[in-house]
């Protein structure tokens, strides 16, 4: 009843084209950003900013990176810890080098490199495709994982390979505490997000979609793979790279490369497919899942167990939780194989025709 | 479907929320010790009795002393995996507690995380025998206590000992060390010591790493074949220990040319291989055994009484030993700022810090603790945070260690200019100072 777009008439091609057509989703959406950016700061305890509110805003920026590549344009990719490795140390050697570098520009030109490392391993891709790729991209989670733990330039020739940043700041007011850091990693995730929706609105996500739905066609109707399946690997790497930057500069603080090991990579890719493919609401969703919920679950079980009178010990917590989080995503996509953002379409579904089903 | 279970689902998940916040505001008056440890993963064979140990001789001291001077000791475990992100999840989760003491990471990549969080929100941090080397400076690190020892030092009396049965550190001129180390912060430590060592002696050094989790050492097996160093030294940790000693053996390198570190030498790693690791030496850091008062204790106050975390028959196990020393250290710190501050209060972190930086623990007090034979003294101050460098090494048998060689200090010529430069680089990088006199006594 209360989601409903009668009367609400569309009398240009403008308002047509808009993000959010339907006024309820626009309002829906200003209160929501209202809410993460005004009202949470003011509840959200230290504990819930840094270890579950900052991963998770880094990570579904990560996801929507990988989104655009896996979801949007098709191309598998197991390589997406080594483009967020490669935008954390590439931010990272302009921060040391370049003194009183400033976050920003250390973030964007992280994310440049994570580019570079992303087109470069992209190339694979204008010759083979599906499992192929994902193995030829495994190469690159591989490549990283060795440059990072061998090249000593790369660590500021540091002895045990682990390095660390501090004094962050931007526009001159310091990120240190867990609300800046939250509010910084959450503006980045908004404007990134925004950015990235009319990307895929437009002809170049358009381009990317003909390609991920049969590339032969696409290629017939004028379309040009390498263009499109590069600038892919290009808009996402960066992106990854950007949230690797943010993962290690603002998350971590200290950082070695095993913060971006292929386990990283899996669990990109979990998330965009249980998140959903092809969609940025997927991201966020796939992000809370993944990275929220087993810590949430680490926290419930003794309680919930306690209640019965029963004791379990921390490893039993832990076995459980790795059983209950494997059981829910099976459970997940045999419901629904589309992902969580699917379910969240669906029940958008129907609430516009509620009460009447038919 | 499926609105009903969303709603019963997002009912779930928020009640999981509402208990956290809820437990943070229990209790007070008692001192809380965060004991992060894994028991899951690749690492979980050697991390169980390490955490067992803590939990034990917490137990025990409320059971036998009521706490420290009346104050009760709480404690919570939480579950890493050897996870960084998982640990700083568990630190940031446990910091908050009233009573909060200190943390001990229990692993490389943890500390060097904390390192960066540990000054900001005013907690110590111990890694005793690992973390960071240069940390031993406590003029720049104020937050970390290496006690008892780091890799370097692990490094420098594993070389005095392999010199001393060559017959002389100068014996050691155009021998072959091959480092088979974990690939990771924790393996590749010890490696600028080694290479200093290996300037002055004469040796060569030979790096042979090994992919975490440690599982797959088969290629680094056929480069020792292939190279015949004359001795090797081994830097693992968890699975990566066994599986070495079972390569070794398949390989057919002589074991006792195979030198551990102390992180390599407890019974889960050479148990499964019995007696295929006859003759393999390690460091050990500390003691064990079941004789000492300390476990007596433990034994008759907490797992007699079943109140015992783990089997009975592990406790008083290398690892589990060791855990027992590290809690007793964090006790006694708390006991140690007790003494400044007020006894019977609870302390906060800070003041504990002051503790663990003015711990002085003689051979009469060790003795009087229970501690006798497990270690020796420790004093620490404000320039030296490590408080002591001894270690020896001990030997398997087939069916248990003995000790076969009597205790090393590192030395102190090679590792000070190593430390002092190490930790000048790293204010340097921070942009930070050396703390002053007046810090130091606060």
């Amino acid at each position: 009843m209360l989601y409903r777009e009668n009367g609400q008439f569309k009398t240009s091609y403008r308002a047509d084209q808009a993000i959010f057509p339907i006024a309820q989703d626009r309002i829906a959406i200003a209160l929501m950003l209202a809410v993460a950016f005004l009202v949470v700061p003011m509840l959200a305890s230290d504990y819930i900013f840094r270890a579950i509110l900052i991963p998770f805003v880094i990570m579904a920026l990560a996801a929507l990176g990988v989104n655009i590549l896996v979801g949007y344009c098709g191309q598998i990719s197991l390589g997406s810890g080594a483009f967020m490795a490669v935008g954390a140390y590439g931010a990272y050697n302009f921060f040391v080098r370049i003194p009183g570098l400033p976050l920003i520009p250390a973030l964007i030109l992280g994310g440049l490199c994570a580019t570079f490392f992303g087109i470069l391993f992209g190339l694979p891709s204008l010759r083979v495709k599906g499992l192929y790729l994902a193995v030829a991209t495994l190469a690159a989670q591989f490549f990283s994982d060795w440059m990072f733990l061998r090249i000593k330039w790369f660590t500021n020739n540091s002895d045990s390979g682990s390095v660390s940043v501090n004094n962050l700041q931007v526009f001159g007011m310091p990120i240190e505490s867990a609300t800046s850091k939250y509010i910084f990693c959450l503006a980045v995730l908004v404007v990134v997000a925004l950015l990235a929706k009319n990307l895929v609105r437009g002809s170049v996500g358009r381009e990317w979609m003909a390609i991920r739905d049969m590339d032969v066609a696409a290629a017939v109707i004028g379309i040009r793979p390498m263009y499109a399946k590069l600038s892919a690997f290009a808009v996402s790497s960066f992106i990854i790279g950007m949230a690797g930057a943010l993962w290690a500069f603002v998350h971590l603080g200290a950082w070695e490369p095993a913060a971006f090991s292929v386990e990283v990579s899996f669990r990109l890719l979990f998330m965009v497919i249980i998140g959903g493919l092809g969609s940025i609401m997927g991201g966020f969703f796939g992000a809370a899942f993944i990275v929220v919920l087993p810590i949430v679950l680490n926290q419930f079980l003794p309680a919930l167990v306690g209640m019965f009178g029963i004791e379990i010990s921390t490893a039993g917590v832990s076995h459980a939780e790795l059983m209950i989080f494997g059981a829910l995503i099976v459970w997940f996509l045999i419901v629904e194989p589309h992902g969580l953002a699917k379910l969240w379409s669906t029940a958008k579904q129907k609430l516009r025709l509620w009460p009447f089903p038919h | 479907m499926k609105l009903s279970k969303l709603v019963i689902a997002a009912a779930v998940v928020a009640a999981g929320a509402s208990s956290m916040t809820t437990s943070a505001f229990a209790q007070a008056k008692e001192q809380f010790f965060p004991l992060l440890s894994y028991r899951t993963g690749p690492y979980a064979p050697n991390g169980v009795p390490w955490a067992n140990g803590k939990q034990d001789y917490i137990k025990m001291i409320n059971a036998r002393d009521g706490g420290i001077n009346g104050v009760k000791l709480t404690f919570e475990e939480c579950e890493t995996g050897y996870a960084t992100d998982r640990g700083v999840e568990c630190y940031e989760r446990l910091k908050g507690k009233p009573g909060v003491s200190l943390f001990d990471p229990q692993a490389t990549g943890i500390t060097f995380a904390l390192t960066e969080k540990a000054p900001v929100d005013k907690i110590p941090l111990m890694t005793l025998g690992y973390g960071l080397s240069v940390a031993q400076d406590g003029q720049a690190f104020k937050w970390n206590f290496p006690f008892m020892g780091s890799y370097w030092t692990g490094a420098d009396i594993l070389i005095q000992h392999i010199g001393k049965t060559a017959g002389g550190l100068d014996k050691l001129k155009g021998k072959k060390i091959a480092l088979v180390y974990h690939d990771s912060p924790f393996g590749k430590e010890p490696i600028p010591l080694l290479q200093e060592r290996a300037r002055m002696h004469g040796f060569e050094l030979q790096m042979l790493p090994v992919t975490a989790p440690g599982v797959e050492q088969k290629a680094t097996w056929l480069q020792v074949r292939q190279s015949r160093p004359d001795y090797v030294l081994l830097w693992g940790w968890g699975v990566m220990n066994s599986t070495a000693l079972k390569e070794a053996q398949a390989t057919g390198f002589p074991r006792d040319k195979l030198y551990g570190v102390w992180w390599a030498g407890a019974e889960p790693d050479v148990r499964d291989v019995g007696e295929g690791a006859k003759g393999y030496h390690a460091l050990a850091l500390n003691g064990y055994g079941t004789q000492s008062k300390v476990i007596q204790d433990i034994l008759k106050n907490v797992h007699d009484k079943g109140q015992g975390t783990g089997p009975k028959d592990e406790v008083g196990s290398v690892l589990y030993t060791r855990g027992v020393i590290i809690q007793m250290l964090a006790v006694e710190a708390v006991r140690r700022a007790q003494e400044r501050f007020g006894k019977g209060k609870v302390m906060t972190g800070e003041q504990v810090r002051w503790g663990m930086e003015n711990l002085a623990l003689d051979q009469k007090k060790l003795d009087a603790l229970g501690f006798k034979d497990l270690m020796r003294p420790l004093s620490t101050s404000c320039a030296d945070h490590m408080g002591s460098t001894w270690a020896r090494v001990h030997t398997w048998d087939g069916k248990k260690f003995n000790f076969s060689s009597d205790w090393y200090q590192a030395d102190e010529q090679i590792l000070k200019p190593m430390v002092k430069a190490g930790a000048d680089k790293y204010l340097a990088d921070k942009k930070m100072t050396r703390r002053d006199a007046a810090d130091c006594q606060s």
